[in-house]
């Protein structure tokens, strides 16, 4: 018999039963259908798991179990709905919208942080955790902080960017969108 | 349509938009866009897919539901060059596992690209480490994976060819045969003549590595089998991560003998491709397929990244020499080029590659006397295909720094020497091209000089580096390239391609884009949408994008060669004003009124009497009519031709330009290189989406100087040392200048709206312009890349000793 574990993940609680060794990446994506994190290397290097234990970006597949239990995880999925937020404030528990972290992502997209898209959940739950931080991080900051993650396509130059629009230290270069037709793929 | 004027003329002015990367217009005539009338093309607007990434929602191929699929896995060659013995699947006690080695594929056993040559099994003998030798199918990933452990495959090992030298002595796989898999030649004038009237003749040698493409999303495919009534295999449904699905589709179809309507291969959400999905999806969905025929039950495959690693082609390594005359003054008067590429172990895509960096490797330089010999050679390595540029970078990369040689031998600053030979408009390229429009190599030059003051700062780092005293400060260096990059295929692809691209009036009043273009990053469907929405005349709300299904949509080619835009985009367009048309002249007979007074501008039918709203009219049309297609087919340009034979004529519809100014500071007692700054100077026609097409130059940019001076794949014995994230290091932002990105729009008439291709130029010049600047910084002039630390204290050394 596998031993349970609870922990709060995206502002609820959850219970996991599973070996103390497996791979947190795999309980999020497999046994609870949270695919949001994504594998790019199994190995802790290109940061595209990364998610929010206890407030700290960390990479996924470097987390056993045993480890969470306690804890407070926050996914790229939950990111929006304000625990990660909250407990910065020293508030764990609240579950309001988190305005900072839609805003994030809304800028994000509109500055082209995301061409495909691979490397942008781990991204972007590493900046809000910067911006948690540095609310108005200079361009070093940002590049110290978020340089373990990885990304392969933009170049970093519009990520930067991004973070610096959503930070008011550069005006918008994307055009903000009433809302997206998305592709459907299934 | 008022606004259809034959000649627009742009002013020269330059405008910064948004405070952002810079865009300026090149004041030239461009024929039928009336982009006065432009609604959405030109527009930095929310991409189709951003909030569905942003938030996690968008389901890549490990991320769709399993349903009780079945999982395969790979059993690999461990050397390079073998004879296979036996393999013995007898330790495999799992009464579900199934095993299938090449006896189990069936006559047709090649990956079907352009020779068939590339077993999807091996059969009899291995030729690269990493080969696949059979293949395993279990209930679970776990079960399929132990199982794969326990067959013995038993080898002979034969004496590898591991390298570009040990091929020239012979094939590797059959022995004693001259080892060229593929060879290109071009030429014009009178090379011989242009050497006799050089004052200056210079040689030089110079090469490349391997690169990884690294894309963050590894490779994957879920293939779930069609049977028939009795059981029987007869279709396969494939959805995976990949470039070009009508590729897999023609070699699942191949592979099966199967007809077209039983084979389907659907594009799922992709984590990057930069070329590294183009050729190898065909070889891991036919494992996939023939797995799930097996065993009856959807089969999936997603390789871990080290797998990814080994298994997948690369950038091909090359080695290209060069003999070149100038004058005093630096004109060039001839070149002599030889273009050597290591094509791996099977041909692949290689034929292309050489071709492609075989036309661009006398460099956006004009030259009357040049003569191009280009050959691909067989060796015991993983097969070399596709990757962003493909094979351009390579011998750039080459010309670039002969360039830098001629320089210096002249006395002249590297800025003086390329503006000099610098294409102008009405020159001749080596296949005879006529260069008649959308021609910038001297503007981004000038641009790229006047944003970073290169001539001035070039000289003071030459004069700082003689004054230089021991002092452990930084070495600062500045260095620049231009290059150029032929959008869509070469020579007569795209009349042999014939692509389609379609659109279609949905009943819920919707325009579909109908094209089997894969987006894997770049933004394809959101430029499509903007595309169609200003060809048709309708808000960009107003169309929507179909995935690309081959049971759904038309082959529209594959997503390769800097063609997206250009040619599937131009097809796109003259579909949705085919669909306009008919929209218009139904509109007109509806109101009585004459065809020619009808407009269609923005979601508006407009007559001098009033407006109508697109979809009032949509809907009375679907209603009696049903649902409405417009098809657009490639046509070739008048006039344009190419002759395989002598490689003489058009080999691109058009080209897009690029300058690179480098800026880096070396630190003298590690040199480790620091690339500190980054101008990037781009023409590409007019930009329809000026954000997502700084994105793909600055992401194409850095791809460059990671190949220039961080990304080495280490080989010993024919196998990658360095295949994990870990030890294969791309940049990071801890690695990545500040970038000012410059767009120059000088648009063709060759592309819709005046666009080029983008995807490919930027991985042109970054790594040449990044060993100028090292140059510039220490002195050391460096002809192989990487530009590790350790090579240039290997050349300081050297330099030191004599």
């Amino acid at each position: 018999m596998s031993p349970t574990y609870r922990f709060t993940l995206n502002g609820k609680p959850a219970e996991v039963a599973g070996p103390p060794m497996a791979r947190l990446l795999d309980v999020l994506r497999r046994d609870l259908g949270l695919t949001g994190s994504k594998e790019g290397c199994g190995e802790g290097e290109c940061g595209a798991c990364t998610v929010l234990l206890d407030n700290q970006p960390v990479c996924s597949c470097l987390v056993p179990l045993f480890q969470v239990e306690g804890a407070v995880i926050t996914t790229i999925e939950g990111l929006a709905q304000g625990q990660a937020g909250a407990l910065a404030q020293g508030q764990a528990g609240a579950l309001a919208p988190d305005e900072k972290a839609t805003e994030l992502q809304r800028v994000f997209a509109n500055e082209g942080g995301a061409q495909c898209g691979a490397c942008t959940p781990g991204m972007i739950v590493t900046i809000k955790a910067l911006l948690d931080r540095h609310p108005k991080p200079t361009r070093d900051q940002i590049r110290e902080y978020v340089s373990g993650t990885l990304c392969r396509c933009t170049g970093y130059e519009r990520i930067f960017r991004a973070v610096e629009v959503l930070t008011g230290q550069r005006p918008a270069e994307g055009e903000p969108a009433a809302h997206s037709d998305e592709v459907s793929r299934t | 349509m008022e606004g259809c004027a034959s000649n627009i003329f742009f002013a020269s002015a330059e405008t910064a938009v948004h405070g952002g990367s810079t865009r300026s217009r090149i004041g030239l005539a461009i024929k039928s866009a009336p982009m006065d009338h432009l609604n959405a093309v030109g527009r930095s607007v929310l991409r189709p897919d951003g909030l569905a990434k942003v938030t996690g929602r968008a389901l890549y191929l490990d991320d769709l539901p399993e349903n009780g699929c079945w999982h395969g896995a790979t059993v690999r060659s461990a050397h390079p060059s073998a004879l296979i013995l036996s393999i013995d699947a007898s330790a495999v006690t799992d009464p579900e596992a199934r095993v299938l080695t090449a006896k189990d594929v069936g006559p047709r056993n090649s990956v079907h690209l352009i020779h068939d040559d590339w077993p999807i099994l091996a059969d009899g003998r291995v030729n690269h480490v990493g080969e696949p030798v059979a293949l395993v199918v279990a209930p679970t990933l776990a079960r399929a994976q132990a199982a794969a452990k326990l067959i013995k495959v038993a080898y002979q090992a034969q004496t590898p060819v591991l390298d570009l030298d040990a091929a020239l002595k012979g094939d590797p796989r059959t022995g004693g045969r001259e080892n060229v898999l593929a060879k290109c030649n071009v030429q014009r004038g009178d090379v011989d003549a242009g050497f006799a009237a050089a004052e200056v003749i210079l040689e030089g040698e110079y090469t490349t590595g391997h690169q990884e493409h690294a894309y963050i999303e590894p490779h994957g495919v879920l293939a779930t089998p069609a049977l028939g009534a009795d059981g029987a295999f007869v279709g396969i449904d494939v959805v995976g991560s990949l470039q070009c699905p009508y590729y897999v589709h023609k070699a699942l179809t191949y592979l099966f003998g199967l007809g077209d309507d039983a084979i389907r291969v659907r594009q799922s959400t992709t984590g990057g491709g930069f070329g590294g999905k183009e050729d190898y999806p065909d070889m891991i969905a036919a494992h996939a397929a023939l797995l799930s025929r097996a065993c009856g039950k959807a089969v999936k495959i997603v390789y871990e990244r080290q797998e990814d690693i080994i298994a997948t082609t690369k950038r091909h390594p090359s080695r290209v020499r060069h003999r070149t005359g100038v004058k005093r003054d630096g004109t060039l008067v001839a070149m002599d080029i030889d273009v050597l590429l290591d094509g791996g172990a099977y041909i692949t895509l290689s034929p292309v590659v050489l071709s492609r960096a075989v036309l661009h490797s006398a460099g956006a330089y004009s030259c009357p006397n040049v003569r191009i010999r280009g050959r691909v050679l067989a060796t015991n390595t993983p097969p070399n295909g596709a990757f962003r540029g493909f094979g351009a970078p390579q011998s750039l990369f080459a010309v670039e720094r002969q360039m830098d040689k001629v320089a210096r031998a002249l006395g002249l600053d590297p800025f003086a020497v390329r503006i000099r030979n610098a294409y102008r408009e009405g020159d001749i390229t080596p296949t005879g091209q006529l260069l008649k429009e959308s021609v910038s190599a001297v503007a981004v030059l000038e641009r790229a000089k006047s944003a970073t003051r290169f001539a001035e700062r070039f000289a003071a780092n030459e004069g700082a580096r003689a004054a230089r005293k021991d002092d452990g400060k930084p070495m600062r260096g500045i260095g620049v390239s231009v290059f150029w990059h032929g959008s869509g295929f070469t020579g007569n692809g795209e009349r042999r391609m014939m692509s389609k691209g379609a659109v279609r009036l949905r009943p819920d009043l919707k325009i579909e884009v109908l094209s089997s273009s894969t987006d894997f990053g770049q933004g394809t469907e959101g430029i499509f949408r903007q595309i169609v929405a200003d060809a048709c005349g309708v808000a960009l709300d107003d169309v929507v994008v179909h995935i690309p299904d081959t049971a759904a949509v038309p082959d529209s080619g594959p997503t390769v060669a800097s063609r997206t835009v250009m040619v599937v985009g131009g097809l796109l367009a003259r579909a949705g004003a085919k669909l306009a048309e008919t929209l218009r002249t139904f509109a007109a007979h509806q109101s009585g009124t004459a065809p020619a007074a009808v407009v269609l501008s923005n979601g508006f039918f407009e007559t001098d009497r009033g407006r109508t709203p697109f979809v009032d009219v949509a809907k009375r049309y679907v209603t009696l009519h049903g649902p409405l297609d417009a098809v657009a087919t490639f046509e070739p340009t008048p006039g344009s031709t190419f002759d395989e034979a002598t490689y003489q004529g058009d080999a691109y519809a058009a080209y897009g330009w690029g300058a690179n100014v480098v800026e880096v500071e070396i630190d003298p007692d590690t040199f480790i290189t620091r690339v500190t700054k980054l101008t990037t100077v781009s023409d590409v026609g007019h930009v329809v989406h000026p954000v997502m097409c700084a994105g793909q130059v600055e992401g194409g940019t850095l791809q460059a100087l990671g190949w220039g001076y961080l990304e080495e794949m280490k080989m010993k014995d024919g196998r990658f040392l360095n295949d994990r994230m870990q030890t294969y290091l791309i940049p990071t932002m801890a690695d990545t200048p500040d970038m000012e990105t410059i767009l120059l729009e000088n648009p063709t008439t060759q592309g819709p709206f005046g666009a080029k291709g983008v995807g490919e130029l930027p991985m042109d010049g970054g790594a040449p312009a990044l060993l100028q600047a090292i140059e510039n910084a220490t002195g050391i002039s460096l002809s192989a890349i990487p530009a590790t630390p350790e090579r240039i204290f290997a050349a300081s050394r050297a330099r030191k000793r004599s």
